[in-house]
């Protein structure tokens, strides 16, 4: 789940790392109003969570009151890459001199964390990591021991930082990963970390991306989990507990597991087709919970065929005939089904389907070419 | 002969009283595992499954009393790391977690201290082991594989499933299927269980089953073309899966240009693996 940059920063602040004072605003007006108490110049930055927002006009630097005022409405005008803006973040401006990179992420090979640091800050790091990979100075974090002094002070050398700042920069680092530890993070990054004219760090834009599986640790993180960025069929199968991806094909997708969900999307690519979605339904495929499923592949309109593949082990094939069954009689529909069963009481599950007048398969390729057939119309 | 687990496996089950861990013992002793013991904190001197299986109130404490050798790990995921550790802590030899959804946070020290101590770990997020007619150490269906001299290894659940069930179809055995689970973090990796299979005189083939995310496969290549002589067949999932997308599994995602499937596909046929196009086709391969 990615954190917006104001909650970023706060997090940041929390653990005593420097930012500019700031609010967030919702209303023109309000932007106005804290402009004034923090004093100008100011920033007023759209908070979505894309890449690109000053390239799209949604940071702007303003001197006055008006000025502030007519930033924000711009501003909460402006869709960035889809995703409307429905606040800014009202900064003070900083004096800025020199702008570094600092982030921390996992680094999955070596199965540690990861503190990186550039001395060319305040630009597309990824983009600096494949031009330029010998300008990012790289640590490993020991996961048991934590970020050590002579590490932070390490990447201070490494990017040529000023001797007076060492201090300074090693007190964020190791702010930074309090916060990436202490928030369950898979990222955290500031980007820049700026040196004023006064020579003071500061922390001008941050961005905190937290691990899904850990938020049952941290349920205030989770409440600000921003719905603008998912689809809403996406939302609505989380709630059911399903894993649920939409994509750009018509032909639907139900399957339990998720490396064979994946194997049945290829495999309708394999011969022809294209999938429309990603969802794996999980163990236990239940009739309430094949219906929501089933609900949501046909609120897709661009569907014109649905694929049901169920490799039953723990779970039995005649209960999830069932619940197919069940879910069909509850949502009503015309779109052609193909359905392959295989696995623990498949021949029980097809018979009944057979009955109720399905197509079954008995292989994944003949199931995802008949799937294919028919979301063509023949 | 076999890997990892087998006729000799003295399996200790912990999170036994909770509904998955009782289910899924249940089967285990049905199929012929020696389950002997169980722990649940809190629960020490109760029995289940009609009075057959003991359990006890640490790793500890069952380890002394029955000679456990392996312990499977059903508890959920907010408690999966101090479980692990705990293993770890009665020296418990091999570790299975099957849990799915543990922080990565957790996983790193988790790795890092089992590392240390010498632990092998399978999983997390991982449906266990099967060694047909032994021994089966987790969920995968005991009725979809017979014994035989291919070893399977996978990243997979379900996927996995479909290859064992479709060997079987044809008459092909398996000496050990290992799901080493699709987390981004986990214990036993591919190179792991290559080296195990490379070694192994039951097992004279092999079928790779991995996924999109990270570079494991790509590694796997490589540890291939060194190391392992007897064939392999294999089949990555998720050639059609977008970027930026988190496709069910915590580890399957690509980033950053790294993790293609394509890419995979690539390294493991330069390393003479022959890779399928779909899983039914594996048999054919073989």
């Amino acid at each position: 789940m990615k954190l917006h940059e104001y909650y970023s920063k706060r997090i940041f602040s929390e653990y005593g790392i420097p930012i500019p004072p700031g609010e967030l605003a919702k209303t023109p007006a309000e932007a106005q109003k804290i402009a004034k108490k923090i004093g100008f110049p100011v920033v007023v930055k759209s908070q979505v969570l894309v890449g690109g927002r000053g390239k799209a006009g949604g940071i702007r630097v303003a001197k006055s009151g008006p000025e502030t005022k007519k930033h924000a409405e711009d501003i909460l005008a402006l869709t960035i890459k889809g995703l409307p803006v429905r606040m800014v973040l009202v900064d003070k401006a900083a004096d800025i001199q020199t702008e570094i990179y600092l982030g921390i992420t996992n680094d999955r090979a070596a199965r540690t964390p990861v503190i990186m640091a550039s001395a060319a800050g305040g630009v597309d790091i990824e983009e600096v990591a494949q031009k330029n990979p010998e300008k990012i100075i790289k640590c490993h974090i020991d996961p048991l021991m934590g970020l050590q002094s002579y590490q932070s002070r390490d990447l201070a050398a490494g990017i040529d930082l000023p001797r007076e700042q060492w201090r300074a920069f090693g007190k964020i680092a190791h702010g930074l990963w309090q916060a990436y530890q202490g928030s369950d993070a898979t990222l955290a990054e500031i980007n820049p970390l700026v040196i004023t004219g006064d020579g003071e760090l500061l922390a001008v834009d941050g961005k905190m991306v937290l691990d899904d599986n850990a938020l049952f640790r941290h349920p205030d993180l989770e409440e600000l989990r921003d719905l603008d960025v998912d689809q809403e069929a996406e939302i609505r199968a989380r709630e059911h507990g399903l894993s649920f991806i939409k994509l750009d094909g018509d032909i639907g997708c139900m399957v339990n597991g998720a490396g064979l969900a994946m194997t049945t999307m290829d495999i309708i690519k394999l011969f022809g087709g294209e999938p429309a979605n990603f969802l794996d339904i999980g163990g236990g495929a239940s009739a309430d919970k094949v219906a929501a499923a089933l609900e949501i592949i046909l609120s897709d309109p661009s569907v014109k065929a649905v694929l049901f593949n169920i490799f039953g082990g723990i779970t039995r094939c005649d209960l999830v005939a069932r619940g197919i069954l069940e879910a069909l009689d509850e949502v009503k529909t015309d779109v052609p089904m193909v359905v392959r069963l295989v696995g623990t009481n498949a021949a029980e599950g097809r018979q009944l389907l057979k009955d109720a007048q399905m197509e079954t398969a008995d292989t994944l390729a003949e199931a995802a070419q008949m799937a294919v057939a028919a979301a063509s119309g023949q | 002969m076999s890997i990892l687990v087998n006729k000799n496996t003295r399996l200790l089950v912990q999170g036994i009283t909770g509904q998955e861990g009782l289910f899924h013992t249940d089967k285990m002793v049905s199929y012929g595992t020696n389950v002997v013991a169980g722990v649940t904190p809190g629960k020490g001197g109760e029995w289940v499954l009609n009075g057959k299986i003991p359990v006890f109130d640490s790793v500890k404490i069952a380890k002394n009393a029955t000679g456990a050798n392996a312990t499977i790990i059903f508890v959920p995921a907010r408690f999966a790391a101090d479980a692990m550790f705990e293993a770890a802590d009665a020296e418990m030899e091999l570790i299975i977690c099957i849990t799915e959804g543990v922080p990565v946070s957790d996983m790193m020290r988790v790795r890092n201290y089992l590392d240390q101590k010498g632990v092998r770990l399978v999983g997390p997020n991982c449906p266990g082991l099967l060694t047909p007619g032994e021994a089966k150490v987790g969920i995968i269906p005991g009725n979809i594989a017979i014994p035989g001299n291919i070893g399977v290894v996978s990243r997979s659940g379900t996927l996995t499933y479909e290859v064992l069930y479709a060997l079987k179809n044809l008459g092909m055995g398996v000496s050990t299927c290992v799901g080493i689970g699709g987390d981004p973090i986990n214990g036993t990796n591919f190179i792991d269980t290559l080296e195990m299979f490379q070694e192994d005189d039951d097992t004279d083939k092999i079928v790779l089953i991995g996924e999109i995310g990270g570079t494991d496969e790509e590694q796997a290549a490589e540890y291939i073309s060194d190391h392992v002589s007897k064939p392999v067949a294999g089949f990555i999932a998720g050639r059609s899966a977008p970027p930026g997308k988190r496709m069910g599994h915590a580890g399957a995602i690509v980033q950053g240009g790294t993790g293609l499937a394509e890419d995979k596909i690539k390294a493991l046929e330069a390393a003479g693996v022959m890779m399928a196009q779909h899983p039914e086709e594996i048999p054919g391969l073989l």
